[in-house]
């Protein structure tokens, strides 16, 4: 006969609250982990999945996410000449907060590199990937905009064709994909007062120069747009991604690119590590350790309820004492409720999560290696805060049970 | 002191504390139960029959005497040759006032636990039970729970679980405390019967003079000390 199992049964709804309030513990310790988690993979997501061996930045920068890099558009073609690459393309990076529907609305722009990346290796849940290189846009499912739905940035009008999931930013922003020329775009739009001030400055400064007054035709150029003024640069990218030919040695490509006076280059692990020492150190840290007091108070709380458990059963456990019941057979009572306890919790945490962390803000990643910790981490819970009651039913003596 | 007997106290002393605080809860306490008696012990409250009631019972040992049950020394003073959870379990059955079952077994659960703990596996233990519960009467309410049961029948369960590991000795204290007199006596005359048709000596600590005729022996027990009253079991013979 399994005593505790008969316990149980018999306290059914005690047993079914304190399991669930175990499980509610639970899952706020298993949700930590997972937002812990969901931090470290949206900070790396990009890196993973662009599929760079290289990136290059501006000189001296740890861009283009811990910091703004700037590099220009033709770094593109001088990479692209280096032995070993397969592949070199802009990348643009940027975020945008706009209204929608009257809600703000919070974007991580990624410009991909048109025509060599179209996006075909986004997660895509609906639509397609870009089929143009201007005005079409894949947006992730967390923006809630729906496929179809034309959405105006800067000047222009972008449609929605794709849907993805699980492409968020650093800061945990849902991702849009356009071309790098409409991301550059939506980056540097400039509002038509602001040129047109901006072209009266640049008169009034011509009208100062002597090139100016003796070639009439520069003054003239500069009503033009700023695209189209030969000494003033296009827009930039944020960095130029790079793609090792197989066979190529990575560090012979990035030992030729770090010679260059105006860049700096990171492989793909050095840039992970600077996301993850750099810009989400201190939240991983935060999380990691209120996860950690979170633990510690769940053990508590479990040590507690235990310990409350085996006082409510100490007339009991005298009586089965009295009767010759060995000391495992009582240890055996409060260990497997404990392992009960702390397995239905557990079951609980996990439907409760599986049906909850969908809908939180942040992305919550619970992998099974991290189910796996919890588990353990949960079953050492059980058995150490059993220890408790158990000490208390050690020491209880058969007279008592004579006691009434 | 006869060969034949179930249980056998020999000069128990028990003091609690030392010096000035020292208390002396039973002195030179003597008695022998022969199998198939069934012995009352009465005294005030004070008297020290909770603390006899435990030292032969191996929950609390006396300072100084022996114990031996069916024959074998138990308690040397102090000291056990035995181990006294194990030999309780084999040897003694115990009966109380009141609420004495465990509340999350049922009637044939706390019955069926006696004899698990025993070792006897879980269909047989389950067989077990139910025949004594037949025997005492309330297998009807075999699978209540002890809330369910009325006092009468929760002693009634009692005294199967009492039985089920056919115990040389059964030890009650007071089992009739919270039954009107009708039931206290139904109790009391299954007492003996189970003294009389198991073997076992059965030692009954009891307030209540009204059923003191089912006795076999009647002992009183004051200030520590136990004397025989009368012994109608000596006289039948």
């Amino acid at each position: 006969m399994n005593l505790a199992a008969k316990d149980i049964q018999h306290n059914l709804g005690r047993f079914a609250l304190t399991i669930v309030g175990i499980g509610m513990l639970l899952t706020i310790v298993m949700g930590m982990g997972g937002i812990y988690r969901g931090l470290v993979e949206d900070a790396t997501l990009l890196v993973e999945r662009i599929g760079a061996d290289l990136w290059v930045v501006q000189r001296d920068t740890r861009g283009p996410f811990a910091e703004v890099s700037r590099v220009p558009k033709t770094l593109v073609y001088r990479v692209l000449a280096v032995p070993g690459v397969e592949s070199a393309r802009e990348f643009v990076f940027h975020t945008v907060q706009r209204e929608h529907n009257g809600k703000a609305l919070r974007m991580a722009i990624l410009g991909l590199s048109w025509p060599l990346d179209k996006g075909e290796w986004l997660p895509l849940v609906a639509g397609r990937p870009l089929a143009q290189n201007h005005y079409e846009m894949v947006a992730d499912q967390t923006l809630g905009l729906r496929l179809h739905e034309r959405i105006k940035l800067g000047k222009e009008t972008y449609t929605i064709v794709g849907i993805t999931t699980g492409m968020a930013s650093t800061a945990g922003d849902g991702m849009v994909f356009v071309t790098a020329w409409d991301s550059q775009a939506i980056q540097f739009d400039t509002p038509p007062e602001a040129i047109r001030l901006e072209r009266a400055a640049r008169q009034r400064r011509s009208e100062a120069e002597d090139l100016f007054l003796s070639q009439p035709m520069l003054t003239e150029r500069l009503s033009r747009p700023v695209a189209e003024i030969p000494a003033v640069a296009s827009p930039q990218l944020s960095a130029v991604v790079v793609r090792v030919a197989p066979g190529a040695d990575p560090a012979a490509v990035a030992a030729t690119i770090s010679t260059w006076n105006d860049v700096s280059i990171f492989t793909k692990d050095g840039q992970k590590e600077l996301l993850l020492k750099g810009m989400v150190d201190k939240s991983r840290r935060q999380l990691g350790m209120f996860r950690a007091l979170l633990t510690i108070i769940a053990a508590i709380i479990m040590a507690l309820i235990l310990y409350t458990l085996t006082l409510d059963k100490l007339h009991s456990i005298a009586l089965l004492k009295l009767i010759g019941a060995p000391d495992r057979v009582i240890l055996g009572l409060i260990l497997q409720q404990a392992i009960v306890l702390g397995g239905a919790g557990f079951g609980i945490a996990y439907l409760v999560g599986q049906k909850l962390f969908p809908y939180f803000p942040r992305r919550v990643v619970v992998t099974n290696e991290d189910l796996l910790q919890l588990a353990l981490i949960v079953l050492g819970i059980s058995v150490l805060s059993s220890l408790l009651g158990i000490w208390k039913a050690m020491r209880v003596e058969p007279n008592q049970a004579l006691m009434g | 002191m006869h060969e034949n007997l179930a249980i056998e106290t020999r000069g128990l002393t028990k003091v609690y504390g030392s010096g000035h605080t020292e208390v002396v809860a039973m002195h030179d306490a003597t008695m022998g139960v022969r199998h198939g008696e069934l012995v009352a012990l009465l005294g005030p409250s004070g008297a020290g029959k909770s603390t006899f009631l435990t030292a032969v019972g191996l929950i609390n040992p006396p300072t100084s005497g022996q114990i031996l049950i069916g024959g074998v020394l138990v308690l040397d003073g102090p000291v056990p040759s035995v181990n006294l959870r194990t030999f309780r379990r084999q040897h003694i059955g115990f009966i109380f006032q009141k609420s004495n079952l465990i509340p999350f077994l049922s009637a044939r659960e706390n019955v069926q636990i006696a004899l698990e703990l025993n070792g006897v596996g879980s269909r047989q233990a389950r067989h077990r039970a139910m025949e004594l519960l037949e025997e005492l009467g309330v297998a009807d309410r075999a699978e209540n729970d002890p809330p369910m049961l009325s006092g009468g029948e929760q002693q009634r369960v009692a005294i199967a679980r009492a039985l089920a590991n056919q115990p040389s000795v059964i030890l009650a204290d007071e089992p009739t405390a919270a039954l009107d007199s009708q039931r206290g006596r139904q109790v009391m005359e299954l007492l003996r019967g189970v003294a009389h048709q198991h073997g076992a000596g059965v030692i009954v600590v009891t307030h209540d003079h009204r059923t003191l005729d089912v006795f076999d022996t009647i002992y009183e027990m004051e200030d520590g000390l136990i004397r025989q009253r009368t012994s109608q079991l000596n006289v039948a013979q």
